[in-house]
C-alpha cells in the first residue's frame, strides 16, 4: 500500500487503474476532466492496459460503454452536470440490460444560470433511472468506491449500472493523503468479469429487444429486485473490502453519535465531515446533536434511516438539491422512510450549497438550533425567510 | 436461418430472462397490429430480384421459389417494398 497526495478525481482515477476496466470511454466536463486525463495518461504509458475511446459527447460516451459491456468487457466512464444530463437517454439503457459499467459523476450545478460549482441536482435528478447511486466524503473513500463499485455492479444478483458521486471541487479537486492499495490485492478482491450476458460468436444472443405490455413490467421487477439484491451484495463487498484492505465501511448510511440523539442532521457528500464538527461542538454544550450520512440513496437505506432516528425528537435534511415546487427530493426519501417506520416527529428540509454556494460552521449551527426550536417545512440556507 | 414465431403465452416470472438477452432468434409475440396497409406481391411480375429483401427495414421478406415473401407477423406496412420495386410488383392494399 502507498500512501500519494491527491485530489479526489486522481485519486478515483487510481481506484479505477486498479479495477483494470478493459475499455474507457469519456468526454470532459469540468470538474471531472482530471479523472480522465489521468486514466488516459495511465493507458498512454501503459500502467493501464485498456482501450480508451475518444468520443464527441457524453451520449456516445455512455453508448460506447454500453456496447463494450455488451461484449462482456468492463467498462467505465465519468461525467458531471450537463454531460450527465445529456447522457441521460442512455441510462436507462444500461441499467434495463443489466450491464454494469462504473460511472463517476463530478456533482455539479445544472444551468441556468450557467455555473460549474457543486450541487447535487445533476445526479439526483437521475435517481429514477434504474442505476445504484452512491456518493463519498472524500477522496479516499472515492478510491475505495472505484473498486467496490464494481463487485457490487458485477455480481450476478445485481447486474447493474454504478454511479459513484463525487462533490465538485469540494473533492474532486481538493487533494489529501490517499491509501492506495497494491494491485495484486485489488485483483484478489475484483475478480475479472464474467457474464453470459453478452454478444458471443459461441453462443449467439439476442441483444437488448425489445419487450410489448404483456412482458415489459415483468423486466421492471427484476430491475427492481435487482437494485434491493444490492443491499446484501453492498455488505459483502464492505465485508471482502475490510478482510482484505483493512479499511471498514457501514452501508447504506453511517451514523454518528445518533445513539442517544434528540436532533439529528441527516446528509450526505463531503458536508457530513463539517456537521460531525458542529454536532460535537453542540454535545460539549449540552445538546445531544447527531449526524446520518447517506452513501446510497439507490437502493435507499429506508431501514436504516427508521433504526437511527427512531429515537429522535426531530430530524433536519441538508442537501444540496431542490425539486423545485415540491422540496428537496431526499427529504422526500427520508420522509417516506420515516412514515414506513411510523416514526412521527418533525421533519425539516434545508437546501443549501446550490451551485456551489459554502454552506459554513454558522449555517450548521444555526441548522440544528432550528431542528431543535422548529422552522419552516423547507428552508433555503442563507436565505432567511424569504422577502 | 430466418427467426421465426414461437408464441408463447402466460409467461410466468422466471421465465424472462434476467437481462434484456436470449437466446438469438427467439420471437415470442407477433408485432404488427399498428398496420393498416399491407404490401401484396404480384407472383406473375415478381422477378425474385431481392430489392425489397434488401431495404425492408424490417428485414420481414425472404425469397422463396425465387418469388419474394412477407412474413405479415411482422411486416409493419411501411411500404419501402412498394416503392423500391422496379417492376411495381408490389401494391399496397388496405388492411380490414
Amino acid at each position: 500500500m502507498a500512501k500519494k497526495f491527491l485530489s479526489g478525481d486522481e485519486a478515483f482515477a487510481e481506484g479505477v487503474r486498479l479495477a483494470r476496466p478493459q475499455v474507457i470511454s469519456a468526454y470532459p466536463i469540468t470538474p471531472q476532466t482530471i479523472v480522465v486525463e489521468r486514466l488516459s495518461e495511465m493507458v498512454e504509458n501503459g500502467s493501464l492496459k485498456s482501450e480508451f475511446i475518444h468520443v464527441e459527447s457524453e451520449h456516445s460516451a455512455l453508448s460506447c460503454a454500453i456496447g463494450a459491456s455488451a461484449v462482456g468487457a468492463r467498462a467505465f466512464t465519468a461525467t458531471s452536470s450537463q454531460g450527465l444530463l445529456y447522457m441521460a437517454e442512455c441510462l436507462p439503457y444500461a441499467s434495463g440490460g443489466r450491464f454494469p459499467i462504473v460511472m463517476m459523476n463530478a456533482n455539479r450545478s445544472t444551468a441556468l444560470p450557467w455555473n460549474i460549482y457543486g450541487d447535487q441536482r445533476d445526479s439526483i435528478s437521475q435517481l429514477d433511472s434504474g442505476w445504484i447511486q452512491a456518493y463519498a466524503e472524500n477522496a479516499q473513500e472515492g478510491l475505495d468506491f472505484a473498486l467496490m463499485s464494481y463487485y457490487i455492479a458485477e455480481h450476478k444478483d445485481v447486474s447493474t449500472p454504478f454511479m459513484v458521486n463525487l462533490d465538485g471541487f469540494v473533492l474532486t479537486h481538493t487533494y489529501e493523503t490517499v491509501d492506495i492499495p497494491i494491485q495484486e490485492l485489488a485483483d484478489k478482491f475484483l475478480p475479472p468479469y464474467e457474464t453470459d450476458n453478452k454478444l458471443d460468436l459461441e453462443n449467439p444472443k439476442n441483444m437488448a429487444f425489445s419487450a410489448g405490455p404483456e412482458h415489459n413490467y415483468i423486466f421492471k421487477y427484476k430491475e427492481h429486485k435487482a437494485l434491493l439484491n444490492a443491499k446484501k451484495i453492498i455488505k459483502d463487498a464492505e465485508k471482502r473490502f475490510a478482510d482484505i484492505f483493512g479499511r471498514k465501511y457501514t452501508g447504506l448510511l453511517e451514523t454518528y453519535r445518533t445513539e442517544d440523539a434528540d436532533y439529528i442532521l441527516i446528509t450526505l457528500g463531503s458536508i457530513a465531515g463539517l456537521c460531525r464538527e458542529i454536532a460535537d461542538k453542540l454535545r460539549a454544550k449540552g445538546k445531544k446533536t447527531g449526524v446520518v450520512r447517506l452513501r446510497y440513496l439507490r437502493p435507499f437505506p429506508t431501514e436504516e434511516i427508521v433504526t437511527a432516528v427512531k429515537n429522535a425528537k426531530a430530524v433536519g435534511v441538508l442537501e444540496k438539491d431542490i425539486s423545485f415546487g415540491s422540496e428537496g427530493t431526499v427529504f422526500t426519501n427520508v420522509n417516506s422512510a420515516l412514515f414506513q417506520g411510523g416514526i412521527v416527529i418533525p421533519s425539516y428540509n434545508f437546501i443549501g450549497g446550490l451551485g456551489g454556494k459554502n454552506i459554513s460552521h454558522e449555517d450548521i449551527e444555526n441548522i440544528f438550533y432550528l431542528i431543535e426550536n422548529g422552522a419552516e417545512r423547507v428552508n433555503f440556507v442563507g436565505i432567511e425567510g424569504g422577502d | 436461418m430466418k427467426p421465426y414465431l414461437r408464441e408463447k403465452k402466460n409467461f410466468g416470472f422466471s421465465d424472462i430472462p434476467e437481462s434484456t438477452s436470449f437466446e438469438a432468434g427467439y420471437l415470442v409475440s407477433v408485432n404488427s397490429g399498428w398496420r393498416s396497409i399491407r404490401p401484396v406481391v404480384n407472383m406473375e411480375k415478381c422477378v425474385g430480384c431481392m430489392q425489397c429483401y434488401l431495404y425492408c427495414p424490417d428485414g420481414v421478406i425472404s425469397v422463396e421459389n425465387k418469388k419474394a415473401v412477407i412474413d405479415y407477423n411482422f411486416c409493419k406496412g411501411c411500404g419501402i417494398c412498394h416503392k423500391i420495386c422496379k417492376l411495381n410488383a408490389i401494391e399496397m392494399e388496405a388492411e380490414r
